[in-house]
């Protein structure tokens, strides 16, 4: 299904910051850039599975807190050298509030 | 829009390498069209030596073939010299006359040797080394004729006459000084390098200069070289001729274009010639007054080059330290930095004639400035990180000749010699690399730098303590020596600043958030990366505590939930515990967590404390309401623990109350955040229960009083702490200490550790600050404790309600 479903404000994601989101077996990372654009990955690292929820949001990739690499937030692509991509999800912000389609 | 047109006059090493990186930076900025006079695509020409010598093929050296350039959209023109550049109407001309359009062209148009202006330079059998002609030529020669003459007993001559030999000719190397390579051997040096090449067969005429080259007796056809002839007369057969006498920057097509040139292609810090739309890099050109021969300056100047075409405009060239080594299988020479000693300099010798080993390390103000090795190149790599560092090496100095080996700095299992480990052999303990993974990388993938190895393999990208095994691996793969690392390291990409000039304007113009620091120093990259952000962030709050803001989302995810991930993100919990004493209720308070939580493992540490292993991170805030404990910093850069022993409330041999000693100083400075991890520990006699030599400071009670070490190290590379001073009271105990902890939180890299800081600035620098300045040292005091003063307790702000907690929810979807 392609439903929009609301999650939080987008207040409640700090700038540069992550939020986890949780739906059903799913976990999801939530992302908030320094130009407040959002994004959405599956909180798995390709590389060995670490939360990416808990990475530093730079540009637009996050370092994972694992082992530093570096994951595309747009197409989930681990950056070069480095070669895995995760599972990317469509979310938007309206009015201040943030959706995402699962 | 239409692409901007780049041209690019010389296809080789320099500039192709400028093409990769700006095709890293900027894909499909331009069109890119490249002209070169050889045949080839991109070869490595350094090992054109290996290829005369037959130790490799030209496919082994090829870099890029030319279905690189076709995978990359670059139209390349072989076979094909450019002629003329009209800049008004900003075309190119080829010999053929078809004309091309540029909107920037960069030349890169290389050297080529300088050949004497004797009588009888043009006979057939005369040749430079220079390019894959002239190899082909020489190796054709060597089978058909016998005598070779080398004229020039530089790197290149050796190298050209070792080959020949190796092919059999009978060769003579030619030369005008007094010894060979004088510029960069001292004469002791050289004689040995000379008795060694005689042994292999090579023949020696010094001081000896060529007057004409006469042709052999005609038999017809072309007229070929037969014999050299000295100006004093004497005469030699020479049915070969190897000028290796020097390089002339191909400047004469810029020259003729009006391109101001002085002997090179005049460039400046970033790359541009006096036409602004026209760049110049490698051997072509003149920085500073300076042309460089080697690669690895070329390939800085390409990485500033590519920087600014692609329209980033940063980065600048500010010229390059260089090292030698001699390709000549079995002969190991190397040298770098200036040798030639003056008379502010000592030498450090080291000549063993009968096992041809000579070694010199040149010293000024406490610094190596120069070094030559003979014979034992091992540590050549680590005499030039010592040299471009410029590091104080008094503490290293009575080791210093004996090689990295004996200063410590070794491969897990031992090894310092790189060459006789076995492909299978671990070279990266942090990382499981082998050797044979990294060779095979720098093969593959065309790698050239440390920091390209440590990227593809993540050798070296941890502990670093394998740096200098890796190195010399890639010096060996690669036969030549490549390190191009800078005089001065910037903190990482996103700057070219170093780590202390970015603490001196955050210091001078008051900088108290990230942002504003990037923006004063211009930043490359909009808002940092996960290694500049952490840094900044310590480098702010630590200058202006309780006014520069901390910014959560600079730190690492330890603390930031204020607790350690593990590999399965769950979270360990240790709480403090003072000197390592605990009580019945904390014991129970633990353990009743330990069951609420279902705490999968419950652990004592290293450091004298409880960990709660295996906690949700939405446990966390609960965990620690229900412990009612300080945070225990286990997380953090920060202070960790301070071990105690038992001390002399109870232990029979103790002098001093180590355990209460040891509890006032958690107490004082447990809230200081720190460039790294920080562990104290304090023992009640020199028995030293509590490991005190290993700590950062380490406290030891004596009858009349307390020693306090500092720079000590348990992890990776066990380093004993280093002995400051001895002093009477408990309350000089923590003054000592904390105006040392507060200079190292003040004055050290981010990520160093007091050891790392330590080995850096010297031992006496400390003793200077600490104990000489009486008010600077309780200066330095009172900074730390206004630091810490009012600092809250991590763990006490998440536990209740607000922004912090959110860190810890779980949102539904
Ligand atoms: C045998 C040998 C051994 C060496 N060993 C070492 C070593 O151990 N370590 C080290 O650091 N360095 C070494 N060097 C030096 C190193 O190879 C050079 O510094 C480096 O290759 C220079 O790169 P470049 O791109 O400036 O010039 P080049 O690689 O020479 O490239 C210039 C290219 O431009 C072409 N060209 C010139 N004019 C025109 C024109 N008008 N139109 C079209 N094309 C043109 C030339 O044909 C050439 O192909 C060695 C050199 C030689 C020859
Ligand atoms: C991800 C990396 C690491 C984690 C999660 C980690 C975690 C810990 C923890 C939780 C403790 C117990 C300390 C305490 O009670 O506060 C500890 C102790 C220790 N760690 Fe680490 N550590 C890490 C990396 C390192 C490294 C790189 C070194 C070496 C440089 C190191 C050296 C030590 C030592 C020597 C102790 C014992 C301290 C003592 O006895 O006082 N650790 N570590
Ligand atoms: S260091 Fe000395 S005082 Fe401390 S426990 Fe050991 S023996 Fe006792
Ligand atoms: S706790 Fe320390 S020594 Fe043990 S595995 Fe982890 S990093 Fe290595
Ligand atoms: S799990 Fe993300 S980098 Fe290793």
């Amino acid at each position: 299904m392609t439903e929009w479903i609301e999650i939080c404000a987008l207040e409640e994601i700090p700038r540069q910051g992550t939020r986890k989101v949780k739906s059903g077996d799913a976990h999801i990372a939530l992302f908030r850039t320094q130009e407040d654009e959002i994004f959405a990955l599956a909180d798995r690292c390709p590389h060995k599975g670490g939360p990416l929820s808990e990475g530093m949001v730079c540009g637009k990739h996050v370092t994972c807190a694992l082992h530093s690499w570096n994951i595309g937030l747009a197409d989930g692509k681990a950056a070069a050298p480095d070669v895995g991509e995760t599972p990317t999800y469509p979310v938007k912000v309206d009015a201040g509030v943030v959706f995402i389609q699962l | 829009m239409q692409k901007m047109k780049l041209v690019m006059v010389g296809n080789g090493m320099a500039g192709v390498r400028t093409l990769e990186e700006l095709l890293k930076l900027a894909p499909g900025l331009y069109d890119i069209t490249v002209f070169g006079a050889e045949p080839h695509g991109n070869y490595n020409r350094i090992m054109l030596s290996p290829v005369l010598a037959g130790e490799q093929t030209i496919q082994d050296i090829m870099l890029n073939d030319v279905d690189w350039y076709k995978e990359n959209g670059i139209t390349l023109h072989l076979n094909r010299k450019v002629v003329k550049i009209d800049r008004r109407a900003r075309k190119v001309y080829s010999e053929d006359g078809t004309a091309t359009d540029y909107d920037r062209l960069i030349l890169a148009t290389g050297s080529t040797p300088f050949i004497l202006p004797v009588p009888g330079n043009d006979l057939a059998g005369v040749v430079g080394f220079r390019d894959i002609h002239d190899v082909d030529a020489m190796i054709a020669a060597s089978g058909h004729y016998r005598h070779a003459v080398v004229i020039g007993g530089g790197l290149l001559g050796l190298e050209a006459a070792n080959g020949l030999k190796l092919r059999g000719m009978d060769v003579t190397v030619v030369h005008i000084a007094d010894w060979l390579l004088e510029r960069q051997l001292d004469q002791t040096a050289a004689k040995l390098l000379q008795k060694n090449l005689e042994e292999k067969g090579l023949k020696f005429l010094l001081r000896k200069q060529t007057a004409a080259l006469l042709p052999a007796t005609q038999d017809g056809g072309e007229k070929r070289v037969g014999s050299i002839k000295f100006s004093d007369g004497s005469e030699i057969p020479a049915d070969l001729v190897v000028m290796a006498v020097g390089i002339r920057p191909n400047a004469a097509l810029a020259e003729s274009a009006g391109i101001h040139c002085n002997r090179g292609i005049v460039v400046n810090d970033t790359m541009q010639t006096y036409d602004p739309r026209i760049y110049a890099i490698g051997e072509c050109v003149s920085h500073r007054g300076i042309a460089y021969g080697l690669v690895a300056p070329l390939f800085e100047m390409a990485k500033v080059c590519a920087n600014h075409l692609a329209e980033m405009g940063i980065g600048r060239y500010t010229g390059s330290l260089t090292s030698t080594k001699l390709k000549v299988t079995g002969i190991d020479l190397f040298s770098a930095g200036n040798f030639s000693g003056g008379d502010k300099t000592e030498d450090i010798l080291l000549s063993d004639p009968v096992a041809g080993v000579y070694k010199r390390l040149v010293i000024e103000d406490n610094k190596l400035v120069g070094a030559v090795l003979y014979g034992d190149t091992v540590d050549g790599a680590w005499y030039f990180q010592l040299l471009r560092e410029g590091r104080d090496i008094s503490d290293i100095r009575d080791h210093l000749m004996f090689g990295q080996s004996r200063v410590g700095d070794v491969g897990h299992q031992g090894q310092h010699k790189a060459a006789a480990m076995s492909d299978d052999m671990e070279v990266c303990g942090c990382n499981g690399v082998c050797k044979g993974t990294i060779v095979k990388a720098i093969k593959e993938k065309g790698l050239f730098t440390l920091d390209d190895v440590k990227k593809h393999t993540k050798a070296a990208s941890s502990c670093g303590s394998c740096t200098g095994l890796v190195e010399q691996i890639l010096t060996s793969t690669l036969g030549g020596d490549y390190s191009p690392a800078p005089a001065v390291k910037p903190m990482c990409g996103c700057t070219d600043h170093t780590h202390e000039e970015v603490r001196a304007v955050i210091r001078k113009q008051k900088l108290l958030s990230i942002p504003e620091t990037m923006r004063f120093l211009e930043w490359r990259t909009p808002d940092g990366c996960a290694s500049c952000r952490p840094a900044l962030n310590y480098y702010l709050i630590s200058t202006w505590p309780h006014e520069a803001k901390n910014d959560p989302q600079s730190r690492f995810i330890n603390e930031r939930a204020h607790a350690n991930i593990q590999k399965d993100g769950t979270y360990s919990v240790v709480p403090r515990m003072w000197g390592g004493v605990t009580t019945a209720a904390d014991l129970r308070r633990i353990a009743d967590v330990a069951d609420k939580y279902q705490v999968p493992m419950i652990r004592v540490t290293g450091g004298q404390r409880i960990d709660l292993f295996g906690i949700r991170k939405e446990d966390l805030p609960g965990v620690w309401a229900d412990l009612d404990m300080p945070s225990g910093h286990a997380y953090g850069k920060a202070l960790r623990t301070v071990k105690t022993c038992v001390g002399s409330e109870f232990c029979r041999f103790g002098t001093q109350n180590s355990t209460q000693m040891g509890i006032d100083l958690e107490q004082a400075f447990y809230k200081m955040w720190a460039p790294h991890k920080v562990k104290l520990a304090v023992s009640g006699c020199p028995r030293n229960c509590a490991e005190a030599a290993i700590k950062d400071v380490g406290v030891i009670g004596v009858d009349s009083g307390w020693e306090i070490y500092v720079g000590g190290n348990g992890g990776i590379k066990t380093e004993v702490a280093e002995f400051l001073v001895k002093v009477k009271t408990a309350e000089e105990v923590l003054e000592y200490s904390g105006a040392f902890l507060q200079l190292y939180r003040e004055e050290a890299r981010y990520l160093d550790r007091t050891v790392h800081w330590l080995q850096r600035v010297g031992l006496d620098y400390v003793r200077k600050r600490v104990l000489d300045d009486e008010a600077g040292r309780k200066a330095l005091y009172a900074r730390l404790m206004y630091a810490v003063q009012g600092e809250p307790d991590p763990w006490r702000e998440c536990t209740t309600e607000g922004e912090a907690r959110r860190e810890f929810e779980v949102l539904e979807a």
